[in-house]
């Protein structure tokens, strides 16, 4: 039986085993949704922009392991999806955009909601189509999700034209994908993998760096095992935290511009790296030359392009983290604790501190909010202050718990991606964690949660201001703040109510314990807005050009 | 450093543009980029000549790699290999030094394409140099327009870049 190829993308859907999909309606992507209407095995999220279906998406996918799925119209709707997909992309997250796009008779004459959206999203998306023929459309949507998720993850595009999705096909979904150009790479080569696991051996002073490879691959088990059984200390990229728990005695937590300083140290002082899954960025190494000077470096990558992009490793391994770690790990010898470990314990010592004398600071929220959840939560978060401090100081002991934009740094991820993350983990207490600035971008979002009924919590540091960037421009522009303070905001607390969403303001150390318990029991959205200083500066931070074990504050 | 590399790529709309913003985006200096299909109607091939060091060169044939549409990276060795590129100059061509330009055509073995009245058009094909050379000796002429296809080349012997079918 011959059924339109709109409808054959969403019976392709429910072959992937799409379950959610977060979008926005419109013109061109018409046949799409009035197929979608009588689908019975897809949930539709209607988000209050196409920017939010795109973070809820990934944050759906980060939490799930599985490809993330979102859509839109063509035009203003495709361009709304654009950040996020950026932000998919940059952090490596496998998601599908679907845009409808105008007919292909008028493609190229500027008609209404027309935009090169695969010509727009070309740089950052692992790969995009613009269907031409409607029988294609089966195989497309199989390609997508294997390339979204195969591979080092990515998003994908699709963009339907109105009138090749109204056309009527023979539907047959492939069994096969056959890409000649797209063999991903998933087995290390042995050879390298003895030659790291002898470096492993032979050294006296290594240090595991783990990036959000680990998290994507799942492969955290194997980097607990390597770390226990040769008793090597874990440092993590942004991305990374989770892959490792921060309560092990192995665990130096974040490195890098904001990261501990035991970890910076530790890393300058190493004698070989093993960065698992980690693509050594900007913010993570610092200036390059200084960046663990007198170590070998074992660089373990999916992406044979991030090997020698930013740092030149001396035994590359090109596969899937997951199966080389647990490859290294059996010609791994076990050690005993060495003197390193010893030193190691001795740089613990010095923690990450700040002023918790006076008002109350952001940073004593999230230790108690930590302290409070166990790590048992997923902690979504904005970009700016906030986030650093809670990939400072919350303890994250399980994988996939911290959802945040790194390598794009978007505000008005959170909100969105927390929204994704309650569809992939309903049972899982899932907070928010934003500044006033982040949160004011994507606020909308909150409709998108309470139609849903989920149960959202959002921590709300309200400063009036951009407080990381009022932070920049105090070091580099001899503290000229430039448009950093907001003249106005709203009433947080009564904008919450007027969705009908409880909330609380504090201002006092003596109120947060409470607060927090409310946070926590409360069965629908709660926001919790705690009136903070602007000045709070985030420490140690690592200044442009110099060496990570260079800190300010550390 | 010049570096020639050959790039298989999926015969698809929008191909080129993919690799071209590729060298935009990321930095990369192109010298010269011809494509054309090969003796499979299904797969262009694409010849790049990149202005880089080594790890220009590296990240170059590592980036156009994860593109799916591009199948197969090879770099082109130049002792190994002949490459060509074609040349079209349209000179200037009074009466009185036409038999000139005549000659100097017939000794780089190019052809005479279009004669008219005050112009001719030659038609050169060799490698960067002889070209270069050509382009010098008619200078003096007066070279009313010039256009080349970039080089294309291609393994001596029996190396060839082809697809493996591993499946």
């Amino acid at each position: 039986m011959e059924i339109s190829s709109a409808e054959a993308l969403i019976r392709s859907l429910e072959i992937e085993g799409v379950s959610v999909v977060f979008g926005y309606p419109g013109g061109a992507i018409l046949p799409v949704y009035d197929s979608l209407f009588h689908s019975k095995k897809i949930k539709h999220i209607l988000t209050r922009s196409e920017q939010a279906a795109a973070h809820a998406a990934s944050g759906y996918a980060r939490v799930s392991r599985k490809v993330g799925v979102c859509m839109a119209t063509s035009g203003p709707g495709a361009t709304n999806l654009v950040t996020g997909i950026a932000t998919a992309y940059m952090d490596s997250v496998p998601i599908v955009a679907i845009t409808g796009q105008v007919a292909t008779s008028l493609i190229g004459r500027d008609v209404f909601q027309e935009v090169d959206i695969t010509g727009a999203t070309a740089p950052f998306t692992k790969h995009n189509y613009l269907v031409k023929k409607a029988e294609d459309v089966p195989r497309i949507v199989k390609e997508a999700f294997y390339i979204a998720s195969t591979g080092r993850p990515g998003p994908v595009l699709i963009d339907l034209p109105k009138d090749v999705a109204e056309t009527r096909i023979e539907f047959k979904y492939p069994e096969q994908v056959v890409l000649r150009g797209y063999k991903p790479k998933t087995n290390g080569h042995p050879l390298q993998i003895s030659r790291a696991a002898e470096a492993i051996n032979k050294a006296q002073r290594p240090v595991i760096c783990a990036g959000g490879g680990v998290n994507s691959a799942g492969a955290e088990e194997e980097l607990l095992k390597l770390a226990e059984k040769a008793h090597i200390p874990v440092a993590t990229s942004l991305m990374g935290i989770g892959a490792f728990p921060e309560d092990h005695p192995l665990s130096l937590g974040m490195l890098g511009m904001h990261g501990t300083p035991y970890a910076n140290i530790a890393v300058t002082e190493s004698d070989l790296i093993i960065a698992a899954g980690a693509r050594f960025g900007d913010r993570l190494t610092g200036r390059v030359a200084g960046f663990a000077p007198n170590a070998k470096i074992i660089h373990i990558d999916i992406d044979p392009a991030e090997i020698g992009k930013n740092v030149k490793p001396d035994i590359p391994i090109v596969g899937d983290v997951k199966l080389v770690l647990a490859e290294i790990l059996k010609e791994v010898y076990p050690k005993q604790p060495t003197e390193w470990n010893s030193r190691i314990a001795e740089l613990k010592k010095k923690t990450i501190s700040y002023d918790r004398t006076s008002r109350l600071c952001p940073q004593e929220v999230i230790e108690a909010l930590s302290a409070k959840t166990g790590g048992d939560a997923i902690i979504t978060t904005e970009v700016g202050s906030h986030q650093m401090w809670v990939a400072q100081l919350y303890k994250f002991t399980k994988p996939r718990t911290f959802i945040s934009s790194g390598g794009l740094g978007t505000m008005g991820y959170g909100l969105p991606a927390a929204i994704g993350a309650k569809f992939a983990k309903p049972d899982k207490n899932v907070i928010n964690i934003c500044g006033d600035g982040s949160f004011q971008m994507n606020m909308a979002e909150l409709a998108t949660a309470v139609e849903n009924n989920l149960s959202l919590k959002m921590i709300l540091f309200n400063n009036r201001g951009l407080g990381l960037v009022r932070q920049l421009q105090e070091f580099y522009c001899e503290k000229r703040y430039s448009q950093v303070h907001f003249g106005f905001v709203p009433d947080f607390v009564k904008l919450a109510e007027s969705y009908g969403i409880k909330a609380r303001r504090i201002d006092s150390r003596e109120e947060l314990d409470g607060a927090l318990d409310e946070l926590i029991c409360e069965k629908g959205c709660f926001l919790l807005e705690c009136i903070v200083d602007i000045n709070e500066n985030v420490y140690p931070m690592v200044l442009n050009g110099s060496p990570i074990n260079e800190m300010i504050g550390g | 450093m010049k570096t020639t590399l050959s790039v298989l790529v999926e015969n698809h709309p929008g191909v080129l543009s993919r690799v071209a913003g590729l060298f935009s985006r990321r930095g990369f200096n192109i010298d010269s980029l011809a494509v054309g299909t090969t003796e499979n109607p299904e797969i262009s091939r694409m010849t790049i000549v990149v202005d880089g060091d080594e790890y220009i060169v590296e990240q170059v044939k590592k980036q156009l790699n994860k593109l799916v549409d591009v199948i197969k990276v090879s770099k082109i060795i130049p002792e190994e290999s002949v490459s060509r590129e074609l040349v079209l100059i349209k000179v200037d061509a009074e009466p009185q030094v036409r038999s000139e330009i005549i000659h100097i055509a017939e000794i780089f073995r190019a052809n005479i394409v279009d004669v008219s009245r005050k112009s001719m058009i030659i038609e050169l094909t060799g490698d960067k140099d002889k070209v270069s050379a050509f382009e010098e000796l008619l200078k003096p002429f007066g070279i009313k327009e010039l256009v080349r296809t970039g080089v294309i080349a291609v393994n001596r012997g029996n190396k060839t870049i082809k697809i493996e079918e591993d499946e």
